[in-house]
Protein backbone atom coordinates (compact mmCIF):
# COMPACT_ATOMS: atom_id res chain seq x y z
CA UNK A 1 0.00 0.00 0.00
CA UNK A 2 2.86 2.77 1.58
CA UNK A 3 4.39 1.34 -1.63
CA UNK A 4 1.89 2.12 -4.18
CA UNK A 5 1.28 5.70 -2.50
CA UNK A 6 4.92 6.80 -3.24
CA UNK A 7 5.21 5.37 -6.07
CA UNK A 8 2.25 7.68 -7.08
CA UNK A 9 3.60 10.52 -5.63
CA UNK A 10 6.84 9.98 -7.38
CA UNK A 11 5.18 9.87 -10.31
CA UNK A 12 3.19 12.70 -9.86
CA UNK A 13 6.20 15.22 -9.08
CA UNK A 14 7.68 13.91 -12.09
CA UNK A 15 8.31 17.04 -14.15
CA UNK A 16 6.38 15.91 -17.02
CA UNK A 17 3.75 14.40 -15.29
CA UNK A 18 3.30 17.73 -13.28
CA UNK A 19 3.58 20.00 -16.24
CA UNK A 20 0.99 18.39 -18.14
CA UNK A 21 -1.49 17.99 -15.06
CA UNK A 22 -1.02 21.44 -13.97
CA UNK A 23 -1.73 22.76 -17.07
CA UNK A 24 -5.42 21.13 -16.51
CA UNK A 25 -6.00 22.37 -13.06
CA UNK A 26 -4.71 25.76 -13.09
CA UNK A 27 -7.91 27.18 -15.44
CA UNK A 28 -10.17 25.75 -13.01
CA UNK A 29 -8.27 27.47 -10.07
CA UNK A 30 -8.30 30.63 -11.74
CA UNK A 31 -11.56 30.66 -13.01
CA UNK A 32 -12.94 29.50 -9.26
CA UNK A 33 -11.08 32.01 -8.11
CA UNK A 34 -11.82 35.16 -10.12
CA UNK A 35 -15.76 33.66 -9.73
CA UNK A 36 -15.52 33.64 -5.88
CA UNK A 37 -13.41 36.64 -5.12
CA UNK A 38 -15.78 38.75 -7.65
CA UNK A 39 -18.62 37.18 -5.38
CA UNK A 40 -16.95 37.92 -2.12
CA UNK A 41 -16.13 41.04 -3.38
CA UNK A 42 -19.65 42.22 -4.36
CA UNK A 43 -21.26 40.32 -1.45
CA UNK A 44 -18.30 42.36 1.05
CA UNK A 45 -18.50 45.83 0.01
CA UNK A 46 -22.33 46.47 -0.85
CA UNK A 47 -24.60 43.43 0.26
CA UNK A 48 -23.18 43.21 3.87
CA UNK A 49 -24.61 45.46 6.53
CA UNK A 50 -22.84 48.46 7.86
CA UNK A 51 -21.24 47.60 11.14
CA UNK A 52 -22.35 49.81 13.87
CA UNK A 53 -19.06 50.68 15.83
CA UNK A 54 -16.92 50.91 12.32
CA UNK A 55 -19.01 52.32 9.55
CA UNK A 56 -18.31 51.33 6.42
CA UNK A 57 -14.45 51.37 7.37
CA UNK A 58 -14.45 47.93 8.84
CA UNK A 59 -14.82 46.41 5.11
CA UNK A 60 -11.67 46.70 4.39
CA UNK A 61 -11.38 43.00 6.71
CA UNK A 62 -12.44 41.29 3.35
CA UNK A 63 -9.08 41.98 1.91
CA UNK A 64 -7.45 42.29 5.42
CA UNK A 65 -7.97 39.22 7.15
CA UNK A 66 -8.23 36.91 4.05
CA UNK A 67 -4.02 37.97 2.67
CA UNK A 68 -3.26 37.94 6.49
CA UNK A 69 -4.56 34.52 6.88
CA UNK A 70 -2.22 33.34 3.18
CA UNK A 71 0.48 34.98 4.57
CA UNK A 72 0.37 32.01 7.60
CA UNK A 73 -0.66 29.56 5.35
CA UNK A 74 2.20 29.85 2.47
CA UNK A 75 4.62 29.98 5.05
CA UNK A 76 3.51 26.31 6.68
CA UNK A 77 3.49 25.27 2.73
CA UNK A 78 6.94 26.47 2.14
CA UNK A 79 7.92 24.80 4.84
CA UNK A 80 6.39 21.28 4.66
CA UNK A 81 7.34 21.10 0.64
CA UNK A 82 10.78 21.94 2.28
CA UNK A 83 10.90 19.27 4.89
CA UNK A 84 9.48 17.05 1.89
CA UNK A 85 12.32 17.78 -0.27
CA UNK A 86 14.86 17.35 2.23
CA UNK A 87 13.36 13.89 3.21
CA UNK A 88 12.35 12.44 0.32
CA UNK A 89 14.51 14.47 -2.24
CA UNK A 90 11.28 15.45 -4.35
CA UNK A 91 12.52 17.94 -6.62
CA UNK A 92 9.28 19.38 -6.97
CA UNK A 93 8.65 20.05 -3.64
CA UNK A 94 11.78 22.58 -3.93
CA UNK A 95 9.84 24.23 -7.10
CA UNK A 96 6.56 24.65 -5.28
CA UNK A 97 8.36 26.47 -2.37
CA UNK A 98 10.91 28.40 -3.84
CA UNK A 99 7.06 29.86 -6.25
CA UNK A 100 5.54 30.07 -2.99
CA UNK A 101 8.06 33.13 -1.66
CA UNK A 102 7.25 35.87 -3.29
CA UNK A 103 3.72 35.17 -3.09
CA UNK A 104 3.53 34.97 0.38
CA UNK A 105 5.99 37.96 0.98
CA UNK A 106 3.21 39.74 -1.25
CA UNK A 107 0.30 38.61 1.09
CA UNK A 108 1.39 39.69 4.14
CA UNK A 109 2.95 43.15 2.74
CA UNK A 110 -1.37 43.50 1.38
CA UNK A 111 -1.99 42.70 5.13
CA UNK A 112 0.34 44.65 6.47
CA UNK A 113 -1.03 47.89 4.04
CA UNK A 114 -4.28 46.90 4.59
CA UNK A 115 -4.03 46.74 8.49
CA UNK A 116 -2.50 50.25 8.25
CA UNK A 117 -4.83 51.62 6.36
CA UNK A 118 -7.81 50.62 8.81
CA UNK A 119 -5.44 51.09 11.43
CA UNK A 120 -5.74 54.89 10.41
CA UNK A 121 -9.48 55.99 10.82
CA UNK A 122 -9.90 53.49 13.52
CA UNK A 123 -7.24 53.88 16.21
CA UNK A 124 -6.16 57.12 14.38
CA UNK A 125 -2.34 56.38 13.24
CA UNK A 126 -0.84 54.29 10.40
CA UNK A 127 0.73 51.86 12.53
CA UNK A 128 0.57 50.69 16.33
CA UNK A 129 2.74 48.50 17.61
CA UNK A 130 0.29 46.05 17.93
CA UNK A 131 1.16 42.48 18.64
CA UNK A 132 -0.47 40.42 15.12
CA UNK A 133 1.07 43.77 13.41
CA UNK A 134 4.12 43.40 14.89
CA UNK A 135 4.26 39.43 14.30
CA UNK A 136 3.03 40.21 10.86
CA UNK A 137 5.72 42.55 10.01
CA UNK A 138 8.45 40.07 11.41
CA UNK A 139 6.98 37.43 9.31
CA UNK A 140 7.44 40.08 6.06
CA UNK A 141 11.37 40.03 7.34
CA UNK A 142 11.50 35.84 7.59
CA UNK A 143 9.68 35.89 3.66
CA UNK A 144 12.65 38.58 2.70
CA UNK A 145 15.48 36.61 4.22
CA UNK A 146 14.50 33.62 2.69
CA UNK A 147 13.98 35.27 -0.78
CA UNK A 148 17.36 36.85 0.01
CA UNK A 149 18.90 33.21 0.77
CA UNK A 150 17.44 31.87 -2.02
CA UNK A 151 19.06 34.63 -4.41
CA UNK A 152 22.76 34.85 -3.03
CA UNK A 153 23.10 30.99 -3.59
CA UNK A 154 24.24 30.36 -7.43
CA UNK A 155 23.56 26.67 -7.61
CA UNK A 156 19.61 26.08 -7.82
CA UNK A 157 19.83 23.01 -5.71
CA UNK A 158 21.67 24.30 -3.03
CA UNK A 159 20.13 27.04 -2.78
CA UNK A 160 16.75 25.49 -2.14
CA UNK A 161 18.07 22.86 0.60
CA UNK A 162 19.51 26.05 2.20
CA UNK A 163 15.93 27.67 1.52
CA UNK A 164 14.52 24.58 2.95
CA UNK A 165 16.16 24.66 6.47
CA UNK A 166 15.88 28.33 6.69
CA UNK A 167 11.99 27.66 6.04
CA UNK A 168 11.80 25.12 8.53
CA UNK A 169 14.07 26.99 11.37
CA UNK A 170 11.41 29.52 10.57
CA UNK A 171 8.59 27.54 10.97
CA UNK A 172 9.92 26.42 14.61
CA UNK A 173 10.31 29.90 15.54
CA UNK A 174 7.24 31.89 14.45
CA UNK A 175 4.89 30.63 17.24
CA UNK A 176 7.63 31.60 19.50
CA UNK A 177 7.92 34.54 18.32
CA UNK A 178 4.42 35.19 17.72
CA UNK A 179 3.57 34.82 21.70
CA UNK A 180 6.64 36.32 23.21
CA UNK A 181 5.48 39.71 20.91
CA UNK A 182 2.24 39.10 22.22
CA UNK A 183 3.19 38.68 25.67
CA UNK A 184 5.46 42.12 24.92
CA UNK A 185 2.64 44.00 23.81
CA UNK A 186 0.38 43.21 26.89
CA UNK A 187 2.81 44.32 28.65
CA UNK A 188 3.21 47.42 27.41
CA UNK A 189 0.16 48.73 26.11
CA UNK A 190 -3.13 46.68 26.56
CA UNK A 191 -5.36 49.21 25.13
CA UNK A 192 -4.64 48.09 21.56
CA UNK A 193 -4.95 44.80 22.13
CA UNK A 194 -8.45 44.78 23.74
CA UNK A 195 -9.53 47.10 20.74
CA UNK A 196 -8.64 44.25 18.33
CA UNK A 197 -11.05 41.72 19.84
CA UNK A 198 -13.55 41.25 17.85
CA UNK A 199 -16.93 40.76 18.80
CA UNK A 200 -17.73 37.38 17.29
CA UNK A 201 -18.87 37.90 13.50
CA UNK A 202 -22.10 38.16 11.72
CA UNK A 203 -23.11 35.61 9.39
CA UNK A 204 -23.98 38.30 6.70
CA UNK A 205 -20.52 39.24 7.51
CA UNK A 206 -18.89 35.78 7.85
CA UNK A 207 -19.47 34.46 4.26
CA UNK A 208 -18.53 37.22 1.69
CA UNK A 209 -15.22 36.87 4.63
CA UNK A 210 -15.10 32.61 3.51
CA UNK A 211 -15.64 33.51 0.27
CA UNK A 212 -12.65 36.03 -0.31
CA UNK A 213 -10.54 33.43 1.74
CA UNK A 214 -11.27 30.47 -0.34
CA UNK A 215 -10.56 32.89 -3.75
CA UNK A 216 -7.39 33.97 -2.36
CA UNK A 217 -6.57 30.30 -1.31
CA UNK A 218 -7.39 29.31 -5.32
CA UNK A 219 -5.71 32.35 -7.03
CA UNK A 220 -2.62 31.51 -5.04
CA UNK A 221 -3.05 28.16 -6.13
CA UNK A 222 -3.40 29.12 -9.84
CA UNK A 223 -0.57 31.68 -9.44
CA UNK A 224 1.99 28.79 -7.73
CA UNK A 225 1.03 26.29 -10.13
CA UNK A 226 1.66 28.98 -13.02
CA UNK A 227 5.10 29.86 -11.05
CA UNK A 228 6.00 26.17 -11.03
CA UNK A 229 5.43 25.60 -14.49
CA UNK A 230 7.94 28.05 -15.62
CA UNK A 231 10.69 26.65 -13.47
CA UNK A 232 10.17 23.46 -14.15
CA UNK A 233 10.54 24.28 -17.95
CA UNK A 234 13.73 26.33 -16.76
CA UNK A 235 14.72 23.34 -15.15
CA UNK A 236 13.92 20.81 -17.58
CA UNK A 237 14.95 22.98 -20.88
CA UNK A 238 17.38 20.01 -22.09
CA UNK A 239 14.98 17.22 -22.10
CA UNK A 240 13.21 15.87 -24.55
CA UNK A 241 9.46 16.63 -23.91
CA UNK A 242 10.30 20.78 -23.01
CA UNK A 243 12.10 20.83 -26.23
CA UNK A 244 8.57 19.24 -27.91
CA UNK A 245 6.10 21.63 -25.87
CA UNK A 246 8.38 24.59 -26.70
CA UNK A 247 8.34 23.08 -30.41
CA UNK B 1 33.43 11.55 21.92
CA UNK B 2 33.39 13.69 24.80
CA UNK B 3 37.91 14.27 23.88
CA UNK B 4 36.87 14.67 20.15
CA UNK B 5 34.33 17.96 21.98
CA UNK B 6 36.96 18.75 24.53
CA UNK B 7 39.72 19.06 21.91
CA UNK B 8 38.07 20.79 19.34
CA UNK B 9 37.18 23.26 22.41
CA UNK B 10 40.56 23.77 23.45
CA UNK B 11 41.83 24.10 19.59
CA UNK B 12 39.16 26.97 19.46
CA UNK B 13 40.12 28.81 22.13
CA UNK B 14 43.36 28.56 21.97
CA UNK B 15 43.24 29.98 17.97
CA UNK B 16 41.47 32.89 19.39
CA UNK B 17 44.12 34.04 21.77
CA UNK B 18 46.65 34.29 19.62
CA UNK B 19 44.27 36.28 17.73
CA UNK B 20 43.05 38.69 20.56
CA UNK B 21 41.02 41.23 18.20
CA UNK B 22 38.72 38.05 17.87
CA UNK B 23 38.11 38.49 21.59
CA UNK B 24 38.55 42.18 21.82
CA UNK B 25 37.07 43.66 18.87
CA UNK B 26 33.28 42.53 19.26
CA UNK B 27 33.75 43.76 23.20
CA UNK B 28 34.80 47.26 21.99
CA UNK B 29 31.93 47.47 19.70
CA UNK B 30 29.57 46.46 22.51
CA UNK B 31 30.83 49.35 24.51
CA UNK B 32 30.86 51.82 21.10
CA UNK B 33 27.55 51.11 20.03
CA UNK B 34 26.49 51.93 23.94
CA UNK B 35 28.26 54.81 24.13
CA UNK B 36 26.65 56.38 21.57
CA UNK B 37 23.11 56.35 22.44
CA UNK B 38 23.63 58.88 24.99
CA UNK B 39 25.12 61.03 22.69
CA UNK B 40 22.64 60.53 20.43
CA UNK B 41 19.26 61.03 22.60
CA UNK B 42 20.19 62.25 25.88
CA UNK B 43 22.63 62.31 28.65
CA UNK B 44 20.05 62.71 31.36
CA UNK B 45 18.91 59.98 33.97
CA UNK B 46 15.97 58.74 33.97
CA UNK B 47 16.09 58.40 30.01
CA UNK B 48 18.83 56.45 30.24
CA UNK B 49 17.62 54.49 32.37
CA UNK B 50 14.53 53.98 30.88
CA UNK B 51 15.55 52.86 27.85
CA UNK B 52 19.44 51.31 28.83
CA UNK B 53 18.06 47.74 29.06
CA UNK B 54 17.03 48.05 25.81
CA UNK B 55 20.22 49.53 24.51
CA UNK B 56 22.39 47.33 26.19
CA UNK B 57 20.97 44.66 25.11
CA UNK B 58 20.54 45.38 21.51
CA UNK B 59 23.68 46.29 21.21
CA UNK B 60 25.16 42.64 22.67
CA UNK B 61 22.78 41.26 19.88
CA UNK B 62 24.43 43.50 17.37
CA UNK B 63 28.30 42.38 18.63
CA UNK B 64 27.39 38.43 19.11
CA UNK B 65 26.30 38.85 15.10
CA UNK B 66 28.84 40.51 14.05
CA UNK B 67 31.35 37.83 15.48
CA UNK B 68 29.50 35.34 14.12
CA UNK B 69 31.86 35.60 10.90
CA UNK B 70 34.73 33.94 13.20
CA UNK B 71 32.88 30.54 13.67
CA UNK B 72 33.06 29.13 10.73
CA UNK B 73 34.73 31.57 8.01
CA UNK B 74 38.45 30.57 8.28
CA UNK B 75 37.99 27.38 8.86
CA UNK B 76 35.73 27.24 6.09
CA UNK B 77 38.53 28.66 3.76
CA UNK B 78 41.50 26.67 4.84
CA UNK B 79 39.38 23.26 4.56
CA UNK B 80 39.04 22.00 8.08
CA UNK B 81 35.38 22.63 8.32
CA UNK B 82 35.37 19.71 5.36
CA UNK B 83 37.50 17.19 7.42
CA UNK B 84 34.98 17.52 9.68
CA UNK B 85 32.00 16.90 7.82
CA UNK B 86 33.92 13.92 6.87
CA UNK B 87 35.40 12.92 10.96
CA UNK B 88 33.55 9.57 12.61
CA UNK B 89 32.37 11.76 15.02
CA UNK B 90 28.76 13.42 15.13
CA UNK B 91 28.84 16.16 13.63
CA UNK B 92 26.38 18.20 15.75
CA UNK B 93 28.85 17.44 18.56
CA UNK B 94 31.66 19.37 16.48
CA UNK B 95 29.62 21.71 16.30
CA UNK B 96 28.63 22.46 19.81
CA UNK B 97 31.92 22.30 20.85
CA UNK B 98 32.70 25.88 18.51
CA UNK B 99 29.75 27.33 19.29
CA UNK B 100 30.99 26.62 23.20
CA UNK B 101 33.85 28.25 22.12
CA UNK B 102 32.59 31.07 19.90
CA UNK B 103 30.24 31.89 23.13
CA UNK B 104 32.98 31.75 25.64
CA UNK B 105 35.00 34.03 23.05
CA UNK B 106 32.13 36.16 22.72
CA UNK B 107 29.90 36.12 24.57
CA UNK B 108 31.21 35.70 27.94
CA UNK B 109 33.40 38.93 27.82
CA UNK B 110 30.35 41.03 27.25
CA UNK B 111 29.04 39.36 30.55
CA UNK B 112 32.27 40.44 32.71
CA UNK B 113 31.77 44.22 31.09
CA UNK B 114 28.25 44.49 31.42
CA UNK B 115 28.16 45.56 35.03
CA UNK B 116 30.33 48.81 34.17
CA UNK B 117 27.47 49.52 31.28
CA UNK B 118 24.66 48.84 33.32
CA UNK B 119 26.24 51.73 35.61
CA UNK B 120 26.91 54.23 32.94
CA UNK B 121 23.16 53.57 31.57
CA UNK B 122 21.99 54.23 35.50
CA UNK B 123 20.52 50.91 36.00
CA UNK B 124 20.03 50.24 39.62
CA UNK B 125 21.84 47.05 41.48
CA UNK B 126 19.04 44.60 41.16
CA UNK B 127 18.55 45.80 37.25
CA UNK B 128 22.86 44.96 36.63
CA UNK B 129 22.22 41.39 38.38
CA UNK B 130 19.33 41.34 36.31
CA UNK B 131 20.97 41.88 33.24
CA UNK B 132 24.01 39.75 33.96
CA UNK B 133 21.67 36.86 34.17
CA UNK B 134 20.00 37.46 31.58
CA UNK B 135 22.96 37.99 28.96
CA UNK B 136 23.94 34.43 30.64
CA UNK B 137 21.09 32.74 29.30
CA UNK B 138 20.88 34.96 26.20
CA UNK B 139 23.79 35.34 24.62
CA UNK B 140 24.38 31.27 24.15
CA UNK B 141 20.71 31.47 22.64
CA UNK B 142 22.48 34.27 20.31
CA UNK B 143 25.53 32.18 19.05
CA UNK B 144 23.60 28.44 18.96
CA UNK B 145 20.87 30.63 16.46
CA UNK B 146 23.42 32.63 14.95
CA UNK B 147 25.66 29.32 14.11
CA UNK B 148 22.28 28.38 11.94
CA UNK B 149 22.60 31.42 9.98
CA UNK B 150 26.24 31.32 9.66
CA UNK B 151 26.49 27.80 8.31
CA UNK B 152 23.59 28.61 5.52
CA UNK B 153 25.75 31.58 4.42
CA UNK B 154 29.67 30.76 5.20
CA UNK B 155 30.08 29.41 1.28
CA UNK B 156 29.08 33.02 -0.25
CA UNK B 157 31.40 35.45 -1.00
CA UNK B 158 29.27 38.71 0.76
CA UNK B 159 27.38 36.99 3.65
CA UNK B 160 27.66 39.53 5.89
CA UNK B 161 23.93 41.86 5.11
CA UNK B 162 22.03 38.61 4.28
CA UNK B 163 23.22 37.41 7.85
CA UNK B 164 21.98 40.16 9.64
CA UNK B 165 18.64 39.45 7.51
CA UNK B 166 18.11 35.87 8.20
CA UNK B 167 18.92 35.48 12.26
CA UNK B 168 17.73 38.79 13.41
CA UNK B 169 14.04 38.43 13.50
CA UNK B 170 14.59 34.99 15.00
CA UNK B 171 16.63 36.61 18.14
CA UNK B 172 13.26 38.83 18.70
CA UNK B 173 12.06 36.60 21.41
CA UNK B 174 15.31 36.94 23.12
CA UNK B 175 15.33 40.58 22.63
CA UNK B 176 12.01 41.00 24.57
CA UNK B 177 12.33 38.90 27.49
CA UNK B 178 15.72 39.90 28.37
CA UNK B 179 15.38 43.59 28.16
CA UNK B 180 11.72 42.93 29.72
CA UNK B 181 13.54 41.07 32.83
CA UNK B 182 16.13 44.02 33.27
CA UNK B 183 13.54 46.84 32.68
CA UNK B 184 10.91 44.86 35.41
CA UNK B 185 13.61 44.38 38.20
CA UNK B 186 14.45 48.23 37.75
CA UNK B 187 10.59 48.49 38.52
CA UNK B 188 10.74 46.16 41.38
CA UNK B 189 8.86 43.53 40.05
CA UNK B 190 9.03 39.88 39.45
CA UNK B 191 11.16 38.79 36.67
CA UNK B 192 11.13 35.05 37.12
CA UNK B 193 8.86 34.61 34.36
CA UNK B 194 11.40 35.94 31.89
CA UNK B 195 14.03 33.91 33.16
CA UNK B 196 12.05 30.72 33.26
CA UNK B 197 11.28 31.40 28.90
CA UNK B 198 15.07 32.58 28.58
CA UNK B 199 16.40 28.99 30.14
CA UNK B 200 13.41 27.12 28.33
CA UNK B 201 14.61 28.50 25.09
CA UNK B 202 18.00 27.87 25.59
CA UNK B 203 17.92 24.42 26.22
CA UNK B 204 15.36 23.94 23.63
CA UNK B 205 17.80 25.89 21.07
CA UNK B 206 20.78 23.84 22.85
CA UNK B 207 19.05 20.63 21.64
CA UNK B 208 18.32 21.05 17.99
CA UNK B 209 20.36 24.50 16.98
CA UNK B 210 23.30 21.65 16.23
CA UNK B 211 21.62 19.32 14.17
CA UNK B 212 20.01 22.38 11.92
CA UNK B 213 23.35 23.58 11.60
CA UNK B 214 24.90 20.60 10.79
CA UNK B 215 22.57 20.18 8.11
CA UNK B 216 22.80 24.18 6.90
CA UNK B 217 26.65 22.92 6.65
CA UNK B 218 26.51 19.75 5.19
CA UNK B 219 24.66 21.95 2.20
CA UNK B 220 26.92 24.73 2.21
CA UNK B 221 29.92 22.78 1.42
CA UNK B 222 28.28 20.33 -1.13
Amino acid sequence: MMKAIMKFIYQFASPKHFYRLSGKIIPWFAWLAAILLIAGSIDGLFIAPVDYQQGDSYRIIFIHVPAAWMSMFIYMVMAISGAIALIWKIKLADVIASSSAPIGAAFTFLALVTGSIWGKPMWGAWWVWDARLTSELILLFLYLGYMALESAIEDPRAAARACAILAIVGVINIPIIHYSVEWWNTLHQGATVTKLDKPSIHISMLIPLLLMALGFKLYYGAVVLMRARNKVLVTEQNNRWVKEIIG
Amino acid sequence: MYNAFFNLLKRDLRLAFRHKSEILNPLFFFVIVVTLFPLGISPEKQVLAEIGPGIIWVAALLASMLSLDSLFRSDFEDGTLELMLLSEYPLPILILAKIVAHWLITGFPIIIFSPLLGTVMFLSNEAIETLMITLLLGTPILSLIGAIGMALVVALKRGGMLLSLLVLPLYIPVLIFSSNAVGSSMAGLSISGQLYFLAAFLIFCLTLAPIATSAALRVSLE
